[in-house]
């Protein structure tokens, strides 16, 4: 060792505040215990109190989606590498896993439950190869490769049937080799547990790993990648490394798919997955290590449960991030914790009114535009059944001018109504900030 | 482990943007201990310098060595991982990590937990209570969990000498320090140099001359990428060339003139 | 020959109309130091737009409309929403032209639905340009327009006449992007504005603390590139294809584009539209198989190899993920780009 750690003379140490600090004893974090007994219970509890076949479905894609989501964040939150490319690793993991199930069936003896971790090496093999060329370069080149090769992998998927299965995927049954216990992840509960037991241990083990030297440095990549270069680490070495290890977790995530799905298809590799991933995880909020559990959640939702409600969905999600990135960047997690800091102060209490007026002039602005655009998709795809159609409740005619001004000056109404109380609230909120700052510094000068 | 007499020499470097070449033949020998300060007029190449030798870019040309070993084409890392440091004048910190991280993450590697990821960092002993004497030493213990973007001026500096220091580098560079520090400021943060880098080599890019003559043991000029003197205070101080440097011929030949008239 | 004279043709048509989109999207990049996301949606805009106003108006109008209601759009965008943005960063900026794209995208389905629309090219354009008759026995000639069917079908068995046209649009689409560009160079090498704009792509805020605009310079600058992607989908959207996917599948190729090229570089994003625009077009026309490609080359392929799937592919079938597989092995070899200049 060339360098030593050198100790500053005595005179340079000034002696400890507190007797306090030459303990090694810390409290043990309550809080810490709670947060972790809270989900795991949600996670056991959840399909007893959600029974409906749908739930227990849409609990076991939450169950995926988290995975995906955290490995994800892992890139982007923890490591400020935006990938557009995601789907890659959770798709390619899938289509293995899925050969492998059916090798399961032909007699090889693997148990069904460990499928998931045989997607996650399958995931973490494909992050060493492409991610070897992916974090050559950082930032915005970075996001265009994984683009490529998202692009690549999509197009190559309907090149080699073998593996890919061509135009219909490729099948598996879960329900093969030897069942452990009376279990043969067959109903879907059954799967569900195995799915909840795989998100509990994946979800821990990206928080540990947050909390080790590498996920400490590939946090400095992201705030600096520069300095870091200069104390001693390669920057594009613990790109790499982060890289490898989210692919593992993107792996599970994947094989988790195949188990829950039987089915592999060329979209499990392409640009409408990871979008979303994307989507949904800065929705939730990237820069806390729950906001994508968040956005998984709602990704799911979105996709199983609004897609029935309205077929504008993807409009309405893609101008709810537009306003997210410009309003709130930190996402769904961020504006939590600001209010939990708020409310530490005590001061939520203020900011009621101004928050039910935002609701309400929300809810009217966007029932205004709702409108109208129900009304284009309803002359668009349903034009066979005549111009009238029901908008909550309301009839409308999508070929009368009365709907259409009716519903661009609720729009318009709702709109100025929205940038007052937005106003209003900015004031108070900036207020409340300076008090909180203020605070702060008088506690650090005692 | 040193096999030369030098910490760090300069042999006949040259660097050149395009066709613009601003380091034209420095050379210097830096003993190991020694407090040197580089002064020099504004754009004589002295960020340019710490840059060349610190791995952010090659040189076009000629040698460094760092303790008996070439390091002109090596990377930052590299460098850093033999022991050598600098500092940024403009203040280079991770901006949303604590005070507390950010001196951790100094450490780590010359800790040797490289890119470990099965080892939890509170249980890194010997790396927390590191962090903590170097937050002592650099005196922001109080603002341990503040964001480094939260700090004043004057704590993000202290902090960008601090993670300097963190991983033990026995050569130290430090570029402007105290650029943009009030009176008082400067006189303590001078202080804080002198206790941290007790035992290194340090080197250091200043204008403040009170800083520069209280501080170094030697003093080297930088003028137009050259070296042109480097020697004691005051030994420098009455050397013409700098003199001219710093004065411009014209005005040396006035002041000739009339002490040659007077 | 013949075939490769029109192939040749077609590919660096193709390559042009990368360039106008390319270039746009460097531009901006230079400028802003954000990669729009969205160029290809303005693209697919201006395609849409285009339609819409030809069946009122005729194409000509359309051709001229379009692309300012798309660079309206675009200045737009820039002034109420990339730049609040643009204070967090490169990252949030990059998420919010993902935003706008898919929005574009959801509207454009929206407004003119899901299936892909007939933007016929006006009637002048619709013919070839001119038509290669290759004749065994009279050699090569050139007939300008289409070439009548008694020059095409040879009497004589024993003979064989060739003819290749060379379609109208595509000259057109050549035509327009050269003299785009020109009008571009132009205007940033001979105006104030240009001088100001080439200032501000490398040093915004000194120019700003000279007294210029530089946020309108901004918005003028994303504009424009809005409104030079906006005209070459008028074009694309006529010669090709007008449908929703339009946007993903060139924006692909243009992100590659300018990887490739090197990115910030303007001679760059030439170089790689014009190689990729060819190689794609050359590759499509194509038929043979990898596995015939590869033994050409005196690699012997064996029997039970050439039936793989892999191998039993023709070139005009891999044709798609050629930008990609440029795009990798560009990564590995040169990651700088052909002719890179700045960092992302």
């Amino acid at each position: 060792m060339s360098t030593t750690v050198t100790t500053p003379t005595p005179a340079a140490v000034p002696a400890p505040t507190t007797p306090a600090s030459r303990f090694s004893f810390a409290p043990l974090n309550v809080g810490r215990f709670v947060v972790w007994g809270l989900f795991t219970l949600v996670l056991a509890v959840a399909p007893l109190i959600f029974t409906s076949s749908l739930s227990i479905t849409m609990l076991s894609q939450m169950g995926i989606a988290i995975v995906a989501c955290l490995s994800f964040n892992m890139l982007l939150g923890q490591g400020g590498m935006l990938s557009f490319g995601h789907a890659v690793y959770t798709g390619l993991a899938t289509f293995v896993a899925i050969h492998v199930l059916n090798a399961i069936g032909g007699g090889l003896p693997i148990p069904v439950s460990l499928v998931p971790l045989v997607g996650g090496v399958a995931g973490m093999l494909f992050a060493v190869v492409l991610g070897f060329v992916t974090t050559k370069k950082a930032g915005t080149p970075f996001a265009m490769i994984t683009l490529g090769i998202g692009e690549l992998v999509f197009a190559m998927s309907l090149m080699i049937p073998e593996f890919f299965g061509g135009e219909g995927g490729v099948q598996a049954n879960r329900v093969v080799g030897k069942a452990v216990l009376g279990i043969t992840f067959g109903p879907q509960i059954q799967v569900y547990y195995l799915l909840a037991i795989y998100t509990l241990i994946c979800t821990a083990a990206m928080f540990a790993f947050t909390q080790t030297p590498l996920g400490r440095m590939l946090n400095a990549v992201r705030d600096n990648p520069e300095r870091v270069e200069f104390i001693g680490y390669s920057t594009q070495r613990v790109r790499y490394i982060a890289f490898i290890i989210a692919g593992f977790f993107a792996g599970i995530a994947g094989g988790m798919y195949a188990l829950n799905f039987e089915i592999a298809t060329a979209e499990v590799v392409g640009a409408a997955r990871s979008g979303p991933y994307l989507l949904f995880t800065f929705l939730g909020g990237a820069t806390f290590f729950f906001g994508p559990i968040i956005g998984a959640i709602l990704m799911v939702v979105a996709f199983v449960l609004l897609s029935e409600f309205t077929k504008a969905w993807l409009l309405y999600l893609g101008l709810i991030f537009l306003f997210m990135v410009m309003y709130a960047p930190g996402g769904i997690a961020s504006l939590i914790m600001m209010n939990l800091r708020v409310a530490a102060y005590g001061k939520l209490r203020r900011l009621w009114g101004s928050y039910l007026a935002l609701a309400g002039t929300v809810l009217v602005m966007l029932a205004g535009a709702a409108a109208m655009i129900e009304m284009v998709y309803h002359l668009q795809l349903n034009a066979a059944l005549g111009p009238n159609l029901r908008f909550i409740g309301v009839p409308l005619n999508a070929e009368g001018l009365d709907s259409w001004v009716g519903a661009a000056f609720v729009t318009v109404v709702g709109l100025a109504m929205f940038e007052a109380t937005r106003r209003v609230f900015a004031r108070q909120w900036g207020e409340i900030q300076g008090e909180i700052e203020h605070e702060i510094r008088r506690k650090e000068a005692l | 482990m040193t096999s030369s007499a030098y910490a760090l020499e300069l042999k006949d470097l040259r660097k050149s943007f395009g066709k613009t070449e601003i380091i034209r033949g420095a050379n210097l020998a830096v003993k190991p201990g020694e407090r040197v300060a580089i002064i020099g007029p504004n754009g004589a190449g002295k960020s340019t310098l710490f840059n060349l030798i610190s791995g952010r870019f090659g040189p076009s040309s000629g040698g460094i060595v760092l303790n008996g070993k070439n390091i002109e084409n090596l990377s930052p890392f590299e460098i850093s991982r033999m022991g050598l440091a600098r500092s940024f004048q403009v203040s280079n910190l991770f901006t949303r990590l604590s005070v507390f991280e950010n001196l951790r993450c100094g450490v780590l590697w010359s800790q040797g937990y490289k890119y470990s990821f099965w080892k939890f960092l509170s249980k890194l002993h010997d790396a927390n209570e590191r962090a903590e004497q170097l937050m002592k030493m650099i005196k922001l213990d109080k603002k341990r969990d503040t964001l480094a973007m939260n700090l004043t001026y004057a704590e993000q500096r202290a902090l960008e000498i601090g993670i300097t220091i963190a991983g033990g580098a026995e050569v130290v560079l430090l570029d402007e320090p105290t650029a943009g520090m009030s009176k008082s400021e400067t006189r303590r943060f001078i202080e804080l140099i002198r206790e941290v880098t007790v035992g290194k080599t340090l080197l250091t890019v200043e204008h403040d001359m009170g800083v520069v003559f209280g501080l170094a043991d030697k003093i080297a000029v930088l003028v137009y990428g050259e070296v042109i003197a480097f020697d004691v205070p005051d030994a420098v101080r009455a050397n013409a060339k700098v003199q001219e440097a710093y004065l411009g011929s014209v005005l040396a030949d006035q002041q000739a003139a009339e002490a040659g008239v007077h | 020959m013949e075939f490769f004279t029109i192939s040749m043709l077609n590919g660096l048509s193709y390559g042009l109309l990368l360039f106008m989109l390319s270039s746009g999207l460097t531009l901006i990049f230079s400028m802003m130091g954000v990669l729009n996301f969205a160029h290809a949606s303005f693209y697919m805009l201006g395609a849409y737009i285009a339609y819409s106003i030809a069946r009122l108006t005729g194409f000509w109008p359309a051709l001229v409309v379009a692309p300012l209601v798309v660079g309206a759009l675009g200045a737009l965008f820039e002034r109420t929403c990339l730049r609040r943005v643009h204070k967090f960063g490169h990252v949030p900026e990059l998420l919010i032209t993902f935003g706008l794209a898919y929005v574009i995208l959801e509207l454009v389905q929206l407004v003119w639905g899901r299936s892909s629309l007939e933007f016929q090219p006006p009637e002048v354009l619709r013919g070839p340009a001119f038509t290669l008759i290759n004749s065994s026995v009279d050699g090569l000639r050139l007939v300008w327009g289409a070439a009548p069917a008694a020059l095409c079908s040879a009497a004589d068995a024993t003979v064989r006449v060739v003819c290749s046209p060379f379609p109208a649009t595509r000259g057109f689409m050549m035509l327009i992007a050269l003299v785009m560009l020109l009008a571009l160079w132009l205007m940033l090498t001979r105006t104030r504005i240009g001088l100001v704009i080439q200032s501000a792509l490398t040093h915004p805020e000194m120019v700003e603390s000279l007294g210029h605009n530089v946020p309108r310079v901004f918005m003028l600058v994303f504009g424009a590139g809005a409104a030079l992607a906006g005209l070459a989908g008028v074009i694309g959207g006529s010669t090709f294809i007008t449908e929703p996917a339009m946007a993903l599948s060139v924006g692909s190729v243009i992100f590659v584009v300018v990887v490739v090229g090197g990115m910030g570089s303007l001679t760059g994003a030439f170089l790689a539209s014009v190689l990729i625009g060819v190689i794609q077009t050359f590759a499509v026309a194509l038929d043979y198989s990898v596995a015939g490609l590869i033994s050409s080359l005196g690699v012997k392929v064996s029997a039970g190899a050439a039936d793989h799937s892999l191998l039993k592919l023709t070139i005009s079938q891999v044709a798609p993920i050629l930008p990609y597989l440029f795009l990798v092995l560009i990564l590995i070899f040169r990651p700088k780009g052909l002719l890179g200049t700045r960092e992302g």
